[in-house]
């Protein structure tokens, strides 16, 4: 019976990857089993089984110590060949991403990353990831005997937490010491934002050149009750806001009401994280911009004289 | 210090059009992969400041090179491998990988191979895994920093919830972010004297391959369908002053009920 296996370096992932392989299993007459890897890692069995899981396979190698690509991709390899696994469902964080690579490298499979469905079909698993830079949206099946794709968080729900029973697999793998060190770890500032679920978006491009600008920007957020994103600009290289607040296809993919978009030009990894917006209104200065396109109501303007008016007028009686 | 930087050339994702939710392709001009320009910008970085070093770049794509190259050349690029036979093409991620990986082999000598975190186009982050483990290196991605000293690199990542500084020995491979450099727009000049550097031109059989594990041929993930999604959209661009157009603006947010939820 081929087995589904699935690893993510964030257990809620994993958990969202359990529950919708319990379905695939039914389907494809697999197992769900998964893969614990790292310090301490064995503890969490209870709630990977409470998810779905039929098995899982433990290892508290000290290798696995500290995330390194190699060597959790060794891991996963090992794991993959001592069973029946057919297909590795992995956590399309940064991580899953360069791991999905190297595990597929490993097992002489295919690869599939940052799928944002996945669906049984046919006996194997069929998934749809972003092409051409989001502008179009491909199908894909991989045809090797093991396959190995990386999915991204919340594409599925969690599933309900029973009380269930599973098989323990400690394993004894055979890992080396990784070549890569982290000497350091500087944890980011937290930031927890739920842009995916924002009625109304606000986003912030490189045309709002000065940082003292958001403050306007805040005050429309404030009048709208919008939440406020940004393009890639102004969370990594000006740092302004945490890339949980970056959307686009790197960053959140949301389905607001209202997306209204200030000093963007619209580029298409921009732009993939809101096409699906209800409504969307655009103000930037040149009217050439390829944003006006996909616009529903367009101001061409100084976003410094454009949105203080905006405000101005939502705050007087309608 | 040698240093290989694996570049792809994309068609102008701006260019492109949709037609029944089609992407038209034909006559898009290609352009470099916005971040294979700042895997080139570090690998000159780093030559300059150890003042010594050969790069070399390796580009797997169309005829179209011929003449893309000259850009990472005149950029700082010493040497160029050309990957432009028609077997090579159709490949998908891991099927680039091992081509890249059998003409770095070939090259022989490198100490730090990079590459872009993803692809313009594909985005997949898998090439740069795939040839790690294909050439059994040490690999940092993601990277926003980059130091080279004394056979070691250090290199500062940007994570989910972290920046994480990581060490590694030489040789090694990177994947760089965007947001590690300001690529250089090569002068006219430049782009004049790399006429003049070294092309090489390998088909499989330079690399040891034949042209059935190559290609189209040795895919191992099939696209079943490729769309755009369906948008319709109003496309109305208020007229007047400032302040007519965020009056009708308000007013048309009103109707559509958005407002005042
Ligand atoms: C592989 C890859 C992945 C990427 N992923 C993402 C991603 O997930 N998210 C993302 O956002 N980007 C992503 N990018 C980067 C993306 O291509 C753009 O560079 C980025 O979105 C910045 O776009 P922008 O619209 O903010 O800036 P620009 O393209 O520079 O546009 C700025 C706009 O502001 C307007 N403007 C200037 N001044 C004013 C003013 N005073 N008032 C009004 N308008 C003004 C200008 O007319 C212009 O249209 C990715 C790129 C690559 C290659
Ligand atoms: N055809 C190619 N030729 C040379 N380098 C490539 C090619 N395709 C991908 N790469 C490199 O691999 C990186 C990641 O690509 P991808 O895995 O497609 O996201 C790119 O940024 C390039 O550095």
């Amino acid at each position: 019976m081929s087995e589904i296996l699935v690893y993510s370096y964030a257990d809620e992932t994993a958990f969202e990857l359990i529950s919708a392989s319990k379905g695939f299993a039914g389907q494809l007459g697999a197992t769900v089993s998964a893969a614990l890897l790292g310090e301490g890692a064995g503890a969490k069995a209870s709630d990977y089984f409470a998810y779905g899981a039929d098995k899982v396979y433990v290892s508290e190698h000290p290798a696995l110590r500290d995330f390194y690509v190699g060597t959790y991709a060794e891991a996963l390899k090992q794991i993959a060949e001592s069973g029946d696994v057919e297909f590795v469902l992995i956590g399309s964080s940064k991580r899953g991403k360069e791991l999905a690579g190297r595990v597929a490298q490993k097992l002489d499979a295919g690869a599939i990353t940052d799928a944002n469905a996945v669906r049984a079909k046919d006996g194997n698993l069929e998934a749809d990831r972003y092409s051409l830079g989001g502008n179009t949206l491909a199908s894909q099946v991989i045809t090797t005997p093991k396959k190995v794709i990386s999915v991204m968080p919340k594409t599925f729900e969690l599933g309900p937490k029973e009380v269930r029973q599973g098989e323990v697999v400690k394993l004894d793998l055979d890992l080396k010491e990784p070549p890569v060190k982290v000497v350091e770890r500087r944890e980011k500032a937290g930031d927890k934002v739920n842009l995916e679920e924002a009625e109304i978006l606000i986003c912030v491009g490189r045309g709002v050149q000065a940082k003292e600008d958001l403050a306007m920007i805040e005050e429309l957020a404030r009048l709208l009750g919008a939440e406020i994103g940004c393009t890639k600009t102004p969370a990594s290289d000006w740092q302004w806001f945490s890339e949980e607040r970056m959307v686009g296809l790197s960053g959140k993919k949301c389905k607001p009401i209202l997306y209204v978009s200030i000093g963007i030009s619209g580029q298409i990894q921009h732009t993939v994280g809101v096409v699906d917006s209800k409504i969307i209104v655009t103000i930037n200065k040149d009217e050439k911009a390829p944003i006006f396109a996909m616009t529903d109501y367009g101001i061409v303007g100084d976003y410094a004289v454009v949105v203080p008016k905006l405000s101005e007028k939502l705050k007087s009686p309608r | 210090m040698d240093i290989v930087v694996c570049m792809k050339q994309v068609p102008d994702l701006q260019q492109i059009r949709i037609k029944d939710r089609q992407p038209i392709l034909e006559n898009i001009p290609l352009v470099w992969g916005d971040i294979d320009k700042n895997a080139m910008e570090e690998a000159v970085k780093v030559k300059g400041k150890l003042g010594t070093g050969k790069i070399t770049v390796v580009a797997k794509g169309s005829d179209k090179l011929q003449q893309g190259i000259l850009e990472p050349l005149a950029m700082g690029a010493d040497e160029a491998v050309l990957l432009m036979d028609p077997a090579f093409a159709g490949s998908d991620s891991v099927g680039t990988a091992k081509i890249l990986a059998k003409a770095i082999e070939k090259i022989g000598s490198y100490d730090l191979v990079i590459l872009g975190e993803g692809s313009t186009d594909n985005y997949s982050g898998v090439v740069a895994s795939a040839l790690a483990e294909l050439l059994n290196l040490p690999e940092i991605t993601y990277v926003r920093e980059l130091e080279v000293e004394d056979g070691k690199i250090r290199a500062v990542r940007n994570m989910e919830e972290s920046f994480e500084v990581m060490e590694a020995g030489l040789p090694a491979l990177v994947t760089v972010a965007q947001e590690i450099n300001q690529p250089r727009l090569p002068k006219f000049m430049d782009i004049r004297k790399a006429g003049a550097k070294p092309k090489h031109e390998w088909g499989p059989a330079d690399i040891g391959l034949s042209t059935e594990e190559v290609g189209q041929k040795a895919r191992r993930v099939e696209t079943l369908s490729n769309l755009a999604p369906e948008q319709d959209r109003k496309n109305i661009m208020l007229q007047g002053d400032h302040d007519k157009q965020v009056g009708a603006l308000v007013d048309a947010l009103t109707k559509e009920g958005v407002l005042g939820r």
